[in-house]
């Protein structure tokens, strides 16, 4: 039930987002007229279509990651909006591949989190691909603790760390 | 001649490529240890009755027969038989076993003596037991290694035996003399003829070199296996100590891969671009088990050594993870989030029945089944993270440390002694401990650099 309203959103900002990439999407003015042309590729001094910089110029770096709850996996509300602003770049352009990584806090046996780090990447990527992004261009790869950013042991860094970024290939 | 040998080198290597990058160079596997009988190998009963912590042990220098120039000592046989004496020393000292004293304050015995000690000489320094040993040059170059230990009370012979080994394995004397001390007077079986497999780790929190090594039961012959281009985790010793299965990140993910010790060729566990983790060896070998993640949702399978199709053993949407086979192969105690937190469950080796075995409140992770049987050691987290021991029964609940996050357990070869790796608050520093089964006798053991992930072969074949 949600596939169609998702996919109106996703197209409506998608068409925003052509119209004016480096604003970050929840700021964007309403949709212009729709047209069939994507937007050009990027200008000669921007940089490059699927690299991460233009990936966190086009959504914004808080929009590339998720965060979880200790031992959980769920996409929650935040999450779902960061989501649908990475399903609408992706749909601008569809020539780009990307990894989601897993990743969990300290605070768990090793092996273990590396199950949970990729059920998490597959948690994202699953709702990627209800919105309609194929499955063949998301690789997913679980660190589970091995690469935390935060290097605390508190409360603070471990929700830094419970976390599936996504990261462009190209 | 080397130019040719290079050239032969390079061409075998080109086809390995891409899967073995991090490996370092393979090594020569180790020779056999020969074992000798020495006349009139046992006899007599031990007099000692008190507490065995306070059983005083004197291990002189081993004697020899002439000094010999050895490979393995570059003053001779008989700076070689001090070593051998230190050797022993430091394995009863470190594991809080007995009160040994050592070659460095003691006098040497001569070579005539060693199988007919001079008693006086001994008597007054208070020992209970008396360690003689003696090593002999060989003309094929390998090392003749005999041990004798005497009850000092009854002035007799209470255990002896002897080994032939190539000078690399010196050390392997001396850990089978340490063996043959402890079993005969404990009663315990042996476990210092054994080596460990762990990951070395180096660099900061967030971006940490994890080499696979390996190293015998004391610390010495430490090796690196991988460079530390690619995050290596979790190694496990094949039974026989031909091949390691470890996880590493060589080709950007999370794989299994067998490493064959003596050729140093490394094959996949699986083929599947699925991810692996947390493979396991079956105590005799046959079998590996290992966790894949399909669509995110992880699962235990079993496939045989020599490879071939593998079989899923469970099938929940919960992770399954690890498992560890009972001594006799039938069962297996593995890990589960099944019930929504981390506890630890039992299955016959083909997977059918499967109940829970935890409840102890808190999650129970990493299950590692004792090799006598009799117990089940694994990651209690109520708060902090300890290595904890249950009976198969899931009764019996023991904690054994008290660290911050304390994990992974691995027995010793004879089930008496536990392994584990200790994570420092805040700075992530890692290091491998031991505790007994009775929770005392904690201590870090010393590794090169951090350390993690232990894991503790059987006696060496």
């Amino acid at each position: 039930m949600n596939t169609r309203v998702a996919t109106a959103v996703m197209l409506t900002s998608a068409l925003a987002l052509a119209a004016c990439q480096k604003k970050a999407p929840e700021e964007l003015p309403p949709a212009p007229q729709a047209t069939a042309t994507p937007a050009p590729a990027s200008t000669p001094t921007g940089p490059a279509v699927g690299s991460m910089e233009h990936f966190i110029a086009a959504v914004g770096q808080a929009n590339t990651v998720v965060y979880f709850d200790t031992d959980r996996y769920n996409i929650d509300a935040e999450d779902s909006a960061k989501l649908q602003t990475q399903a609408q770049y992706f749909s601008q352009y569809p020539q780009v591949n990307f990894t989601i990584e897993g990743h969990t806090d300290e605070r768990g046996t090793r092996e273990y989190n590396l199950a949970l780090g990729e059920r998490r990447a597959n948690a994202a990527k699953n709702y990627l691909v209800s919105l309609g992004i194929p499955s063949s261009r998301i690789r997913t790869v679980s660190f589970g603790k091995e690469r935390p950013v935060a290097l605390g042991s508190n409360e603070n860094a471990w929700a830094q760390n419970r976390r599936a970024a996504t990261i462009t290939i190209n | 001649m080397k130019k040719a040998l290079i050239v032969t080198l390079a061409f075998v290597a080109a086809p390995l490529a891409a899967q073995n990058q991090d490996l370092g160079e393979p090594m020569a596997e180790g020779q056999d240890v020969e074992t000798i009988e020495e006349e009139q190998g046992l006899t007599g009963s031990v007099s000692f009755e008190g507490n065995l912590d306070d059983l005083g042990i004197a291990i002189p220098a081993f004697a020899t027969d002439r000094n010999t120039a050895t490979p393995a000592n570059a003053n001779g046989t008989e700076a070689l038989g001090v070593e051998l004496a230190r050797v022993i020393t430091a394995n009863l000292r470190n594991n809080g076993l007995f009160k040994p004293t050592g070659p460095d304050s003691l006098p040497r015995p001569s070579y005539d003596n060693i199988t007919d000690p001079v008693w006086s000489t001994w008597g007054v320094r208070g020992a209970e037991m008396l360690v003689h040993g003696y090593v002999r040059a060989r003309s094929d170059d390998r090392l003749t290694v005999g041990c004798y230990l005497y009850d000092m009370a009854l002035q007799q012979r209470l255990v002896a035996e002897g080994w032939v080994v190539s000078p690399a394995d010196w050390r392997r004397a001396a850990h089978k003399c340490s063996d043959l001390i402890y079993a005969r007077l404990t009663g315990e079986s042996p476990f210092f003829d054994s080596r460990i497999a762990y990951i070395a780790e180096t660099g900061p929190k967030d971006n940490r070199t994890k080499r696979l090594a390996i190293m015998d039961s004391d610390g010495a012959n430490h090796r690196f296996i991988t460079t530390g281009r690619s995050t290596a985790l979790t190694p496990r010793y094949s039974p026989d100590y031909k091949q390691l299965v470890y996880l590493s990140y060589v080709d950007g993910n999370p794989r299994i891969y067998v490493y064959d010790i003596g050729t140093g060729r490394q094959t996949l566990v699986t083929q599947s671009d699925n991810p692996t983790f947390a493979p396991r060896w079956s105590p005799d070998g046959r079998w590996i088990l290992y966790s894949m993640a399909v669509g995110g949702n992880t699962d235990i399978y079993r496939v045989s050594a020599n490879g071939g199709r593998s079989e899923r053993l469970t099938d929940t949407p919960g992770i399954d993870i690890g498992g560890s086979y009972s001594p006799d192969g039938s069962r297996i105690v593995f890990e589960s989030d099944r019930s929504g937190s981390q506890q630890i469950y039992v299955m016959d080796a083909d997977g059918s029945n499967q109940r829970r075995l935890s409840f102890f409140g808190g999650r129970s992770a990493t299950p590692e089944w004792s090799p006598r049987g009799d117990q089940i050691a694994f990651t209690h987290i109520a708060g902090d993270f300890n290595v904890a021991v249950m009976n198969p029964n899931g009764r019996g609940f023991r904690k054994l440390t008290n660290g911050w996050q304390d994990e992974a357990p691995t027995w010793a070869p004879n089930g008496r002694i536990i392994q584990f790796f200790r994570t420092a608050r805040n700075t992530g520093a890692t290091s491998l401990w031991q505790v007994d089964l009775t929770g005392d006798n904690e201590r870090r053991l010393p590794t090169p650099v951090d350390a993690s992930d232990p894991a503790w072969g059987p006696i060496l074949p």
